[in-house]
């Protein structure tokens, strides 16, 4: 594998600019599609970074964000938001975010933190020996998502679950009609 | 540390997009961003250089696994990504509801909301 800096700091300005146009943008299907945009250059980056399975499952959610978005909201109301800005909120939150920018350089500048291409695989290092021996499956991304992590597994499918959950109850129409002929009646 | 530098310059774009915008829609393209940021981060955190994807195949030694990019932030990584769409799908639920109620994805004219 060659030195892959150069592609990635491509997709890195790709996305900064994308997102740009998707948060300043009059139009929201531009909008979602500049973000669907970002979403598919992550993809790729995940790709050049060594992480396959990464990229597949960005690659899948991402075109699902895109249904989600442009069928739950944009079909429903397209129309742009005419009023005037607030023009202290954006100078205020701009300056804020700028600072928090910097400070956060200037910590993570200067303490011990792992330098790009160095990671400290304390844990991992356990993993990466015993995956094959221990559990059998090749691909070690599988043997921790669900042989070593597998409880973890267990609190994403929870958390899954209960935001479908969520979504179902607020887009249901039955239940609420039912509760008012009750009462009326 | 640029690459850090560029991450954090995308979650604070996200985080702008969420503070600042008027519109509902808006706002969850904001948290849609910080959440790519967020996992780009991580999965940079445990690359390295000439790093292998974390696959064994036969024939591989000891020092070739020495070789492997972190395969821990790529697990957890895959279960945040699958949690971000949960989240968006009951965001935009709550968007449609909302929008159903007051008729108009503006928040500054949804002026009812009550804590």
């Amino acid at each position: 594998m060659e030195n892959i800096t150069p592609q990635l700091y491509t997709l890195l300005v790709f996305m900064v600019v994308g997102s740009i146009v998707a948060i300043e943008t009059r139009n929201l299907l531009s909008a979602v599609i500049s973000v669907s945009a970002v979403g598919f250059a992550l993809s790729i980056a995940f790709l050049f970074l060594g992480a396959p399975d990464i990229a597949i499952t960005q690659l899948v959610v991402e075109v699902l964000v895109l249904i989600i978005l442009i069928r739950g909201t944009i079909l429903i109301d397209n129309t742009a938001i005419e009023t005037h800005r607030d023009t202290l909120a954006v100078v205020t939150s701009l300056i804020l975010f700028g600072l928090l920018l910097g400070f956060g350089a200037m910590i993570f500048g200067s303490s011990g933190f792992p330098e790009f291409g160095e990671p400290l695989m304390r844990v991992s290092r356990v993993y990466v020996q015993t995956g094959m021996p221990s559990t059998y499956a090749a691909n070690l991304v599988t043997a921790i998502i669900l042989d070593f992590r597998a409880y973890d597994t267990l609190g994403e499918v929870a958390v899954l679950f209960t935001s479908i959950l969520g979504a179902l109850a607020l887009l249901r129409k039955d239940g609420k009609v039912a509760r008012e002929e009750v009462v009326s009646a | 540390m640029t690459v850090y530098f560029l991450c954090a310059v995308l979650l604070m774009m996200g985080l702008y997009c969420l503070v600042a915008k008027k519109n509902i829609v808006k706002k969850v393209i904001g948290i849609v961003i910080m959440d790519y940021a967020v996992n780009l981060y991580l999965i940079i955190i445990g690359y390295k250089h000439g790093g292998l994807a974390p696959i064994v195949e036969p024939g591989m030694n000891a020092q070739t696994l020495g070789r492997f990019v972190d395969p821990l932030p790529q697990a957890l990584v895959l279960t945040s990504i699958v949690i971000g769409l949960g989240v968006l799908s009951l965001m935009v639920a709550m968007c449609i509801r909302m929008y159903e109620k007051h008729g108009t994805f503006d928040m500054s004219q949804i002026s009812k909301l009550r804590g």
